[in-house]
């Protein structure tokens, strides 16, 4: 079954999450992630969910985890500098086990530290996923809800301006990813005065009658799930790999415009291939540490002062192959990518370094 | 080990006060001799069992001493980072609305770091019932001063008494909240001598009843003692309480019910 | 010798008590005395005399549920 409709990025993603049988939404006004906002506010009454604007992001981030809790699917979200102030309630969750979804809508290319390392406390990763453009982003809202709630993790969706403000056809039909096991941890009044009632905390200590694990072997549990979504989650697209010399790296929406350059220098008889990370945590370093083995350059191509390029170095078995072709790009208002995505800007980059 | 000491001899009685009070999985606890908090939780546990909401109460909690009742009670509850528990608890009720949630913080918890999140739940007259256990002090830290902290008391960072030229005045979140229109009852009690201690758990029922009347959030602030933290011996606790404390916030019902 | 009219007593669990001596103000009869002796964790612990009214205050106050309550059908005399 499909469901293909023509929609601003911002308004697929919503459509996409209510697909994903989302039910609440809460967030704080902040470019380029309002419309996404005000999407979750005149879709969710519809189908019975509650979209709250919060009075900060710390507010957003408890609301939406305190309706996990409870039950919902539940998503957050703001732009980098709003998730900035979400980071303890990123790590809460991670460490009490508690799924969150929250959509990072970048200003550019600059928050791949913030969603790659984070800013809680606590041995924890973010699962992120970096669409290159709507309709992947579609696709990622509903597994992300899906992964959310088969790890008890919060997750990051990381749009951006061009995907929060695009429009495209997509097909918003409700996805399925399998089944996934009862959520017998959420919060139940009905087991009041069993004696079998929970707590929910990052150190598990459970009640008196029935204690948890305690922080020591609870912080190695959750330290275990997230080596499982290491080894199982990665994810990567590569486009012309087999064969090049020169493999050009990117992420999220530069990937499209770096796979255009990619098509124009193959015309041009230069053997040229691209490599994406879709998962940037779990980064797929096996992937690029094979797709790179017999080229001569690795050139990571990213709109920032050099930030996947050390998860790229540590993945290429040679590091000397690696060059930076990226850059700090912003417009005039600093919210949204500069001059350098284009495809001539990036053209010129990737030949300074043919030859 | 329980010692019967008594000097009646054995005759017919009805037993009238359980040491073990609804929902109380243990009477044992670490807190210090003297405090009331464990006080103020028989009486929300008896409140609790009293209008028969044991199978519709979830909890929320923050960080002190009392967070302890979240392991105590045989309620369902989640943990909070430290000043969030209203926004928590806000999420938990949007979607579980037939629940009655409750909303435990501390002075420290609610009037310093969280100040946002409990004024904005009353601004939006969350349908929630959100505790404060006052005791104007961060015990659980070792007994530093809150934004609570009444003029002239001593604590670890105003050692020679709270004085306004230099830390300022309390903020009394109760009054605050009492004018805002989405917040329908906003009471304070005491659990320093045994008549507060039962106005007290009528202000948690009527607090519990108007939400689940619909009428809008429910605010009761209960005074305790934490004698370490106010640097005095266990048996003054309950009179520094109504000297200090009670001096400067009174005990009442302002709003509502 | 006299005695005191008596409507109920109590129970103590003398281990659980941390010697705070909140439930000696609290008594309204006046029927509670801290003891001479120490428990195990070496605080004194609340004793009772005759003419408990089954008030309950100290089951009220106290921080450590060291107290159950027991009203009698019927109120004795009890030699103090």
């Amino acid at each position: 079954m499909t469901q293909v409709e023509l929609l601003q990025g911002s308004d697929a993603v919503a459509q996409a999450a209510l697909a994903a049988g989302c039910r609440f939404f809460s967030g704080y006004p902040m470019l380029p992630f309002t419309g996404l906002l005000e999407s979750f506010s005149r879709r969710l009454p519809s189908v019975g969910g509650v979209c709250m604007n919060a009075a900060s992001e710390i507010e957003a981030a408890n609301m939406a985890l305190g309706a996990s809790t409870a039950g919902a699917r539940s998503a957050t979200g703001s732009t980098g500098q709003g998730v900035a102030l979400m980071q303890e309630t990123v790590a809460e969750a991670a460490l009490s086990q508690i799924p969150l979804v929250i959509f990072t809508m970048a200003r550019g290319q600059q928050d791949y530290f913030q969603c790659t390392r984070g800013g809680g406390w606590g041995d924890y990763r973010t699962l992120t996923l970096a669409p290159k453009d709507t309709a992947e982003a579609v696709e990622h809202t509903q597994l992300l809800f899906h992964l959310a709630d088969k790890y008890r993790a919060p997750m990051i969706l990381l749009g951006d301006y061009l995907i929060g403000d695009t429009m495209m056809s997509v097909d918003v039909a409700p996805r399925d990813y399998g089944p996934l096991p009862a959520k017998d941890w959420v919060l139940d009044p009905t087991r009041n005065g069993t004696r079998e009632t929970h707590v929910l905390w990052t150190f598990d200590t459970g009640k008196v009658n029935r204690p948890g694990l305690r922080p020591d072997k609870h912080w190695r549990r959750v330290a275990e799930r997230f080596d499982e979504i290491a080894r199982v989650e990665p994810r990567h697209e590569s486009y012309l790999i087999d064969d090049a010399e020169y493999v050009v790296v990117s992420y999220g929406t530069s990937g499209p415009f770096v796979d255009y350059v990619v098509d124009e220098l193959r015309a041009d008889g230069i053997r040229v291939g691209s490599f994406r990370p879709v998962t940037l945590w779990p980064f797929p370093e096996a992937a690029l540490e094979a797709a790179t083995a017999n080229c001569r350059k690795v050139l990571v191509f990213e709109i920032n002062a050099g930030q996947m390029i050390d998860d790229v170095r540590l993945s290429v078995t040679d590091r000397s192959k690696v060059s930076f072709i990226g850059g700090v790009s912003v417009d005039y208002s600093g919210m949204r990518q500069g001059t350098m995505l284009d495809v001539a800007a990036i053209r010129e980059r990737v030949m300074a370094h043919i030859g | 080990m329980a010692t019967t000491s008594t000097v009646g001899p054995d005759i017919p009685a009805t037993k009238i006060g359980s040491s073990l009070a609804p929902l109380q999985l243990t009477m044992d606890h670490p807190l210090c001799p003297g405090c009331g908090h464990p006080v103020a939780f028989r009486i929300l546990f008896e409140a609790i069992a009293e209008l028969g909401i044991e199978k519709r109460v979830l909890g929320t909690v923050g960080h002190g001493c009392y967070t302890l009742i979240a392991s105590i009670a045989d309620i369902e509850f989640v943990q909070c980072l430290h000043g969030r528990s209203p926004a928590v608890a806000t999420g938990i009720k949007r979607v579980q609305p037939d629940a009655v949630v409750l909303s435990c913080q501390g002075d420290g918890d609610m009037v310093s770091e969280g100040l946002h999140e409990i004024l904005h739940a009353g601004g939006r007259g969350e349908k929630i019932t959100c505790l404060m256990l006052n005791n104007g002090v961060f015990g659980d830290t070792g007994g530093q001063m809150t934004g609570a902290t009444v003029v002239g008391q001593r604590t670890k960072t105003s050692i020679e008494g709270r004085d306004p030229d230099l830390h300022g005045y309390p903020i009394p979140v109760a009054s605050l909240l009492a004018q805002l229109p989405g917040v329908a009852y906003v009471a304070r009690g005491a659990v320093n001598n045994a008549g507060s201690i039962a106005q007290t758990k009528k202000m948690l029922k009527a607090a519990f009843e108007t939400q689940m009347r619909g009428e809008g959030m429910s605010f009761v602030e209960i005074l305790t003692m934490c004698p370490t933290g106010w640097f005095v011996p266990a048996p003054s606790g309950p009179n520094y309480l109504n000297e200090t404390m009670e001096q400067q916030f009174p005990i009442g019902v302002l709003k509502g019910a | 010798m006299s005695s005191v009219l008596t409507r109920g007593t109590v129970t103590i669990d003398v281990d659980r008590c941390k010697g705070c001596d909140l439930c000696i103000d609290a008594c309204r009869p006046g029927v509670l005395a801290m003891s001479t002796g120490v428990n195990g964790n070496g605080y004194h612990y609340p004793e009772l005399e005759p003419g408990c009214t089954a008030c309950k205050a100290c089951f009220d106050v106290c921080p450590d549920f060291v107290f159950e309550v027991y009203r009698y059908t019927v109120p004795v005399e009890i030699p103090q």
